[in-house]
């Protein structure tokens, strides 16, 4: 079997590229070399997420809930075939993942990281943030995630109860943050442009 | 990185004969509300039970499906073991001794043993 060509990890400009790109891609060769992963099923992947992975997608999906009572419900309950009722997958990668959606109300914030490496909900999130994927980041919110939250300039008063989800396995979890005061009037659209990725993490309100 | 192992100590016993453990879902050992316990591993390979709970006692909240064993998949076991993973709620209290928040954590049904009986000593 022929392996395709690669170009991740090289530098356009044909420079040596970094000790991490040459490591990822040794890796990919081991993978390809065992059957785990085809360096073709690793190019679709990857073009699938660079596509279509976006905040913006998990906004839609926390607008509808805001504005859906029943669409609320049913993201909670099961939140692979409610994003689905949107046109949303979470079958993209190597293997399908559980979506579970955990939503803030005023007696309960909910803030996730994955302090093995760094999983989210890719396809709903779009590529990670630096900082998701930080060992300060991922060490500190499981122990003292209060003085993180405030950090990062939240603050949460004292009879909130905090709840840090770990992605450790082959779920994901996504925020539905409180819908802002003052939005009653806003349409669909509108409201999905006030949610952040931050606050699909849960560090920021919304 | 998700290399959680370390060089000695113990790993997790091997798949438990009957149905299970030649890749058929088995049924769920724990259901929400259960008090468990994360066992003490330290295998020399990689694992899936992060080890800032390794130890500690925790509830499980909810079941979420059947996975692969990733113990069993990085070894080479074929098949894995095909088992339920629990989203298992600890205590910052309990984990850290500071904190009032809770940390839930995935962890997969081996990397989890009963509370043990209460009061059976002399």
């Amino acid at each position: 079997m022929s392996v395709p060509t690669r170009s991740r990890g090289q530098r356009e400009d044909g420079h040596p590229d970094s000790r991490l790109a040459r490591r990822q891609r040794r890796l990919e060769e081991l993978l390809e070399a065992a059957g785990v992963v085809t360096g073709a099923e690793l190019d679709a992947i990857l073009d699938r997420y660079l596509a279509t992975a976006k905040p913006a997608n998990g906004a839609r999906v926390v607008a509808r809930a805001w504005v859906d009572e029943g669409f609320r419900h049913r993201l909670l309950a099961d939140g692979n075939a409610a994003v689905a009722e949107l046109g949303f997958s979470m079958g993209g990668g190597i293997q399908p993942q559980l979506l579970r959606v955990v939503e803030n109300t005023p007696r309960l914030h909910n803030v996730v990281v994955c302090t093995l490496c760094s999983c989210y909900p890719l396809a709903l999130l779009g590529p990670s943030p630096s900082w998701y994927r930080s060992e300060a980041y991922r060490s500190r919110v499981v122990r003292r995630p209060r003085e993180v939250l405030e950090e990062f300039g939240l603050h949460l008063p004292g009879h909130v109860e905090v709840r840090v989800w770990d992605a450790s396995a082959e779920t994901r979890y996504m925020v539905v943050p409180r819908r802002p005061a003052g939005t009653e009037g806003m349409a669909e659209d509108a409201l999905a442009g006030l949610v952040t990725r931050r606050g699909l993490i849960g560090t920021a309100a919304v | 990185m998700k290399d959680e192992g370390g060089a000695t100590g113990r790993a997790l016993e091997p798949p438990r004969s009957g149905p299970g453990a030649e890749g058929s879902p088995p049924g769920e050992r724990f259901r929400p509300g259960e008090t468990v316990v994360v066992k003490a591993l330290d295998p020399p390979h990689h694992t899936r039970a992060p080890r800032y709970v390794r130890g500690h006692r925790g509830v499980v909240v909810e079941v979420h499906g059947v996975h692969p064993r990733p113990d069993d998949v990085v070894t080479g076991a074929h098949p894995p073991a095909m088992e339920p993973v629990y989203a298992v709620r600890f205590s910052a209290a309990d984990l850290w001794g500071e904190g009032d928040h809770s940390v839930t954590v995935n962890l997969w049904e081996a990397y989890l043993e009963p509370l043990p009986l209460q009061g059976t000593g002399p």
